[in-house]
């Protein structure tokens, strides 16, 4: 891939030097126009940018060089001379030869470049001799910093895609291993918002570095009428235990280190006491300087809490002491974890489920209980109920996690698949697998099981040749199928790829057609047409085996995958391979969704494929007449309406709302009478009777106890595709 | 939703670079040449999550661009990454004093840029 870059590169560095060869002979007869100085000022700074990015270290070594000159040359320091501009273009020649090779180019080039840097020193330190003015000036230095910088040549740091990174990971790992708690106070200026930055982002960037616990200072948050929006009136005090090193705790405020105060102290060793045990209140508070030995002694003597006492002596405010408990209890709660020593336990799974069942029956009933505060307008009722919301968001995250399972566990299973089944065909074959580690809903990999077997078998069976006509193919005898499982936002892309015949798109069109799948001459896409291989019934397999050619077991995936809420799409390569996706959603139990509404139906679009919503007013629709296509961001978008979907019924409203869907990468649009809001789902499923129902994937309950139905958005927007595509189909024939 | 970003950079390599690295990972991006069609892409387009824009450029310059930017009232709280080679203080302090968010020093690779994107647009 990077390849495609580099070619680019190349291309854009030839232009730009061809451009530079211009502006320098332009210069030649008016050397005092600042807009050509600075045009050549900027091709070779865009070529010196592009070329470290690329990889083409030398260049970028060579032209860092010129543009210290050039910029001189803009700041007027730096006088433009015939002989300079002479220079300047050997050097442009020299760049053009340089981009001819890879890195490295041949070593007299590199030895004649060093040549032509070695004349550009001379004019920078003046040691030309022309020009006495500019040498009296320009290494007196007036203290800016390309003078600075030319002194010593700086090499800039190793160029190559990974090697700033790579660098920087292995510091990281030499100072790590052993964990260190730290106080981490950030108290960021009233007008940090205005350059764009998210507070909170950095807390909770700091958060993810470890085991943190946070205390938010929000006593200096004005009253509401005197709030200036705008401003930020909170401090952070973070206490975290982590084996990352002091600079990268320091690293998440890069960018905010001149617009807050920060102040990061180890409290790690005194953490504990001398038997080991996490610090008392009082400690902790005259580390912190907050309290002298004198003051706590007399607050000791009387029988009240500590922080109790303190404050009603006014010796200390309530959010110091608070937020100095928050780092006590911390480090309990770190103490305790080292004490269990990887302490895991073992849990029957239906106890799990159990807990999953109740954690959803508790966020449908927040859900009542949120409306219900809303509605009766009671303010100590509503803060309880943001309380109770903020608690079960967490208890849910918690649940969750703890049915998150490595998909690892199941690889081996499919290794010896691969193995046995290899031996039966006479084939060699081995399995590796990527991201083992990669977390999923544990109901979710029971399900993949089965699908995950049959397209191995697939790949094995159709995919992966004899090693007799391997060889023949100029491929190594044994080939290698590819599982692998990577996060991409709410999903999971599981991928089973080999490097076997791939898929003939001809012969699965003949087979489409000889099956009555499609009609002579439709058009497809590459993907449309290879889906077909999951249709029931099909197969291209000249002879049945026993394990696969009869066409059970691809529609089977398709089924399941489809069951799950996930996608499958081909990718292939006559000759080169097959690859399968599966996209599939993290977890089943809860879903974030968008809550909408049609007549007094409620229904609950999955967050994580809707793109966006857009208004349609009724007479817009009118003038679209049959057409159900809108443009959406420079796209064209087919939509249905759920009304008649869901033949609901009732009268369309003067302004209704489309809701844009992302669907096997394809945008489809809902409309519906109106889009109510995001909502904390707890998906149950549909009853027996209505498992054939298609379009629907489940049901919730709402807060105020009345049942929305859950979109299956995959199977609409092919129902959508089908009519679009009949649509146009039909529209050509007339 | 995907997070939408707008690449300014004169470099069609660097930016169809960023924007490759980005597009893997999930995120929508547009791209303007300089800073002055990135200023009419910015007052059309809603949405953006984020701005990521090279310093030197014709026509109108990234630290001139985001001034403009920032009196737009749409872009008031919009993170703006400045894209720049310099090593030293100068460019990041200019970009920051203009409104900008951060920076990111070229050369880079993906998993750096990645990091800062996150850290700035969440």
């Amino acid at each position: 891939m990077i390849d495609k870059f580099k070619a680019a590169f190349r291309e854009e560095a030839y232009e730009l030097l061809s451009q530079l060869e211009d502006t320098l002979l332009e210069l030649e007869s008016q050397p005092k126009n600042g807009e050509l100085i600075n045009a050549a000022f900027r091709a070779i700074h865009t070529v010196k940018g592009s070329s470290a990015m690329f990889g083409f270290e030398t260049i970028s070594h060579f032209t860092h060089e010129i543009e210290s000159a050039l910029d001189q040359c803009r700041n007027g320091t730096l006088p433009i001379t015939k002989d300079f501009i002479g220079l300047t273009l050997k050097a442009r020649d020299h760049l053009k030869n340089l981009l001819e090779y890879d890195e490295p180019p041949p070593p007299e080039l590199v030895a004649f470049g060093e040549t032509l840097l070695v004349r550009y020193r001379e004019f920078l330190s003046g040691g030309h001799g022309i020009h006495p003015h500019a040498s009296a000036s320009s290494p007196a230095g007036s203290g800016s910093p390309s003078t600075a910088k030319q002194g010593a040549i700086e090499v800039s740091p190793s160029g190559g895609p990974t090697g700033a990174g790579g660098a920087r990971a292995s510091d990281t790992f030499a100072k790590g291993g052993d964990l260190s708690t730290w106080r981490i106070f950030f108290k960021p200026k009233a007008d940090i918002f205005t350059d764009g930055t998210k507070v909170l982002n950095l807390v909770e960037e700091l958060a993810s570095l470890g085991e943190a616990a946070t205390y938010a200072h929000a006593e200096s948050i004005p009253l509401l009428e005197d709030l200036a929006a705008e401003s930020c009136f909170c401090a952070w005090d973070i206490i975290l235990t982590t084996a990352k090193s002091e600079n990268d705790i320091k690293d998440v405020f890069i960018f905010v280190e001149d617009h807050a105060e920060i102040r990061i102290e180890r409290i790690s060793e005194e953490g504990m006491d001398e038997e080991g045990r996490a610090k008392r209140l009082g400690e902790i508070l005259i580390e912190r300087g907050l309290v002298t030995r004198a003051d706590l002694r007399a607050a000791l003597g009387s029988q009240k809490k500590l922080g109790q006492v303190l404050v009603e002596s006014k010796i200390l405010s309530k959010p110091e002491v608070d937020s100095a408990l928050v780092e006590q209890e911390h480090l309990k709660k770190v103490q305790d974890k080292t004490e269990a020593a990887a302490g895991s336990i073992r849990v029957a799974s239906d106890k799990l489920d159990a807990l999953v069942d109740l954690v959803g029956e508790l966020v449908t009933l927040q859900a009542r209980l949120s409306q219900t505060s809303l509605e009766l307008k009671d303010v100590s009722l509503a803060s309880i109920s943001e309380q109770f919301e903020r608690l079960i968001a967490q208890l849910r995250d918690n649940t969750m996690s703890i049915r998150m399972l490595p998909i690892g566990s199941t690889f081996n299973k499919f290794r010896r698949v691969v193995r046995d089944l290899s031996i039966e065909l006479g084939k060699e074959a081995e399995l590796v697998t990527e991201g083992a580690e990669t977390e999923l809903d544990k109901t979710v990999i029971e399900k993949l099981g089965d699908p995950l077997v049959h397209i191995i078998r697939n790949s094995l069976d159709h995919g992966i040749e004899r090693p007799d006509e391997r060889e023949k193919a100029g491929k190594p005898r044994k080939g290698i199928i590819t599982l692998s499982a990577r996060h991409s936002g709410a999903y999971v892309l599981i991928q089973v790829s080999d490097d076997g015949k791939g898929l003939d798109r001809d012969a699965i069109y003949a087979k489409g057609l000889e099956r009555g799948l499609i009609v002579p001459g439709q058009e497809m896409t590459d993907n449309e047409l290879f889906l077909l291989i999951f249709a029931p019934g099909f197969s291209t397999a000249k002879a049945v085996t026993t394990v696969s050619g009869r066409g059970v077991g691809m529609d089977v995936v398709k089924r399941e995958i489809d069951s799950l809420g996930g996608i499958v799409s081909l990718s292939t390569e006559l000759g080169k391979g097959l690859a399968v996706t599966l996209k599939i959603p993290l977890t089943l139990a809860i879903i974030d969704g968008l809550l909408v509404r049609i007549v007094d139906e409620y229904y609950v679009v999955p967050l994580s494929s809707v793109d966006g919503c857009i208004e349609i007013h009724a007479s817009e629709l009118r003038d679209l007449g049959e057409r159900r296509i809108i443009s959406y961001r420079d796209e064209l978008v087919p939509f249905i309406s759920l009304r008649s979907v869901f033949q609901a019924g009732g009268d369309e409203p003067e302004i209704e709302q489309i809701v844009i869907t992302n669907s096997q990468d394809m945008r489809v649009g809902f409309v519906v009478d109106q889009v109510v809001g995001d909502y904390q789902t707890v998906i149950k499923p549909l009853g027996r009777m209505f498992r054939d129902v298609e379009g629907l994937s489940g049901a919730t309950i709402l807060g105020d106890g009345t049942v929305a139905l859950i979109l299956d958005v995959n199977r609409l927007a092919a129902t959508v595709q089908r009519e679009a595509g009949r649509r146009i189909g039909h529209g050509g024939e007339r | 939703m995907p997070k939408k970003i707008l690449i300014v950079d004169d470099s069609a390599a660097i930016r169809q670079s960023i924007s490759f690295i980005l597009r893997q990972e999930g995120y929508e991006t547009v791209e303007a040449q300089d800073g002055l069609e990135a200023l009419t892409m910015a007052g059309t387009l809603t949405g953006l999550d984020l701005i990521i824009t090279d310093v030197n450029m014709p026509n109108l310059d990234g630290i001139g661009f985001i001034r403009k930017v920032r009196e737009l009232p749409a872009y008031k709280f919009t993170p703006i990454l400045v894209l720049t080679t310099e090593s030293q203080g100068s460019k990041m302090n200019e970009g920051k004093e203009a409104g900008a968010t951060g920076w990111i020093v070229k050369p880079f690779n993906a998993d750096k840029l990645l990091g800062i994107v996150s850290k700035v647009a969440g």
